[in-house]
Formats: C-alpha cells, structure tokens, sequence
C-alpha cells in the first residue's frame, strides 16, 4: 500500500489532522473521517455540485479534489454556517422561502450561494443563476432556490 | 467513490517534479485535476504516482514579456484569468472563453495547462490557441524546449509534452490590432460543446481554427487563404466558408452526427470570423 500523506486542515474554524492514503478524496474525509455529514455525494463526477465546500474561500466540489489537496488550509462546510444555534440567512431564507424540496442538493446550493452574496451583496436573478450553475437541484425548485438567495440578500442587507 | 492505489509526491520545486515524473513509471502531474481525478474515478486513467504541483507557486503567474506577448503559467486556473487585468488588457478573449466553461467551482481549480495537456477534443483552449498562434514551453531534464501550437497538440489525450517532461508556460503572441472571437455550440449552457470556433483578424488573413472535429485542432486554411485579401463582409466570409466541412472528418456520437458537426464547423467558423472582424475594426 503507499505511504499514508499527513492532512492538517481547519474546518469550520477546528483543527484535525490525519494521516490518510493518497487516493482519499476530500469529500470523505470530511464524510468518513471527521463525521461532518452535511456535504452530500451526488454525481460522484464534479458535475452536480451536491459536494460544494469553500476551500479557503473559494467554492470547489470536494469530489473532485484530493483530501491531501487541503493540507495547511480551511474548509467550510455547511455544518460551519450557523453561529450559536442560529441559522445562518442563507438558511433561514432557503427555509422561508420553500428552498429545497428533497434537501439532497441544498448544503452544496447554500455554500455556493455564500461566495455569489460575498462577491454580490444585491445579485441580479442572473447572477444568482449563473453563480448557481455548478449546482444541479433532481427537484427541479429553482425558483425556490433564486427566490431564496435574493430573500438571503435582501436579511444581509437589512442586518 | 474509491480510487485505486496511488502514490503522492508533492515536491517543491520544478527541479523536483521534473525529476520525479522522469523516475516513476506512470507517473502523473496533477495541477488543478478537474479532468484526472474523474479519468482516475473512471478508470480511464490510473497512474502509479500523482506528482502534485500545487507548490509550485512559479507556475500560477502571469507575466508580460518584453515583446508585449502573454505568458501564462501552466498552473493558473480559469478563474484567474478571467479576473486578471494583464488578461483583459491585451487578450480579453481568453478571458472570455475561460469564463465559459463548466462552472464557478470548477473554474475555480482547473488550469489552462491541465486544460491542452489534457487534449480532449472537446476542450475550449486548443482552437483557440490554434488561432492565437500560442508557443508552449516543456520542461524536462534536459531543461526548457519551446515548440508551436502545431507540434504541441499530437492527437486525441497526447501532446508534445512526454514522459518525464512538464508543460511549464503558455506564450500568447501580442495581439496588435487583432481582433478574437469564439463560437461554440456547447450542450446547455457552458457545457462541452459539440463544435467550436475561434477567429483572429489582424489586418492580412484571418486565423481560424476548428475544435471538436479531430484530435487535434483543425486550422482551416482553405476559408482563410480565400480570406486573405482582406474584404471580411458577410457574404465573402460566408462564401469562403463553403466547402469547409466537407474537408474535414469528424466523430459521429450521441449528441451529432458527423454530417451535422461538418454543418456546425462551417456556421461557428463565419461567426467568429466575423465577430473577430467586428472587433478588430
């Protein structure tokens, strides 16, 4: 078997480390390793968008890129959202607002949402679609989700 | 998914990657992955040793070179073209067609370098280097070679780039007066395109290049050789596209067959000639 890679990585503002095989995929150690269940596997191919954390700010499907990928930086996941107790407005909206239907695609829907409202505190509908479009709801809510990230917006604006 | 078994290397200079992937059978350079990790989920690939280059800060840059070309380091993803001012001051276009594939997280993590040495078909920045007239620098371990667009791509997934060689740098012509433009019919919006398109106007002939149609991107030297006197209206870029596809042999598959791919290529050509000569105006 190869060599275990040594992974120090800060999620959601903790710190872990681990010694994992090279062929681990981020997505499972967060999963399988350090029991943050929130970031869902969809498509498995870096196409739906289900598996979307923010990796040192940036939005990345954690499918799609090695766990050995994250050593020295942060992830965020959706666990990491909510401040004490408190849903974060992105979730409060997609609540509100009828977000998710099934749930399976709204962790990664809402992390890809935190980067267009940090980039774009008042986004269009466009904006919000095409900073969406790595994001792939089977329930087909799209309005929903739009409505709930101008509905996110409008919180953050009024906060 | 569970991948095969693969070894891990991340070294820290290019000496150092240089080295490793000349000493390991089957080894691999991995930069932003967003190809090799779904090859390696697949199957389609399963190397022995991932040779990471995410420390290899040198090959994110952008530089200006003295004679006013472009130079890309093979690490830089499409999202910092698209945000790069040296970019969009010279070379909006690849900015442009950067922002145009897949989505913001995959923009995020894929590369221009992992984009061409990966070589599918498909991809969007083979045509439109062809059509730049890029220069490609491999490093090996006899040190640096440059070679032309044409002698970088060799065929479906193969470039010039071999074993134990690493494509370090992409160099952009300085554009002049010239004007680009990318067509593309994708499947949905941003997705992989069934045929596109990239056009160069500056002035003498125009530089068109076709992708999707063979393995490797197809100048289409006939529509510009009728171009070459310099008249771009509708009707002589549409009449010297005529032919066009007839000359060309591409795959049939699932999404078109290759009567309508011969179709798209003479179509996507004449719009982005002429949108290349709408700007260059």
């Amino acid at each position: 078997m190869p060599e275990l890679v040594r992974v120090a990585v800060t999620v959601n503002g903790r710190a872990y480390e681990r010694a994992v095989e090279p062929r681990l995929l981020l997505v499972h150690l967060l999963r399988d390793e350090l029991g943050l269940t929130g970031t869902h596997v969809g498509c498995d191919t870096s196409t739906c968008g289900a598996c979307t954390v923010r990796l040192d700010g940036e939005t990345v499907k954690s499918c799609t890129i090695f766990a050995f990928g994250a050593d020295g930086r942060e992830v965020q996941t959706i666990e990491g959202l909510a401040r004490d107790g408190d849903l974060h407005p992105l979730q409060r909206a997609f609540h509100e607002e009828h977000g998710l239907q099934c749930g399976y695609c709204t962790p990664g829907m809402i992390m890809a949402a935190t980067a267009i409202l940090e980039r774009l505190p008042e986004p269009t509908d466009d904006e919000i679609r095409e900073g969406l479009e790595g994001n792939l709801c089977r329930c087909t809510g799209y309005q929903n989700i739009v409505a709930a990230v101008r509905a996110a917006a409008r919180m953050e604006a009024r906060a | 998914m569970l991948l095969r078994e693969v070894a891990y290397a991340r070294p820290r200079t290019l000496e150092a990657a240089v080295r490793l992937l000349g000493e390991h059978e089957d080894a691999r350079a991995l930069a932003g992955g967003q190809s090799l990790t779904n090859a390696m989920k697949q199957r389609v690939g399963s190397p022995a040793v991932l040779v990471d280059l995410a420390e290899l800060a040198e090959l994110r840059r952008i530089d200006r070179a003295a004679d006013g070309s472009l130079e890309l380091g093979a690490m830089a993803t499409y999202a910092q073209i698209v945000l790069s001012p040296e970019v969009s001051s010279t070379h909006p276009i690849l900015a442009e067609v950067a922002h145009q594939i897949a989505d913001v997280q995959v923009r995020n993590r894929g590369t221009i370098g992992g984009n061409v040495c990966w070589n599918d078909p498909t991809n969007h920045f083979p045509p439109l280097l062809a059509a730049l007239e890029a220069r490609m620098t491999i490093t090996g371990p006899n040190g640096e070679r440059e070679v032309g667009y044409d002698e970088f791509f060799v065929g479906v997934f193969m470039t010039a780039a071999g074993p134990g060689e690493l494509l370090t740098k992409i160099t952009v012509p300085a554009p002049g007066a010239c004007g680009s433009a990318f067509a593309s019919v994708p499947i949905g919006k941003d997705g992989t395109c069934i045929v596109n398109a990239a056009a160069c106007v500056d002035g003498g002939a125009p530089r068109i290049a076709i992708g999707c149609v063979a393995g490797v991107p197809e100048r289409a030297t006939g529509m510009e050789q009728a171009l070459a006197g310099g008249d771009l209206s509708p009707e002589r870029v549409r009449e010297a596209a005529r032919g066009l596809g007839q000359a060309l042999d591409p795959p049939s598959d699932v999404h078109a067959s290759a009567e309508y791919r011969r179709h798209l290529a003479e179509v996507l050509a004449v719009r982005a000639t002429l949108q290349a000569a709408g700007r260059a105006a």
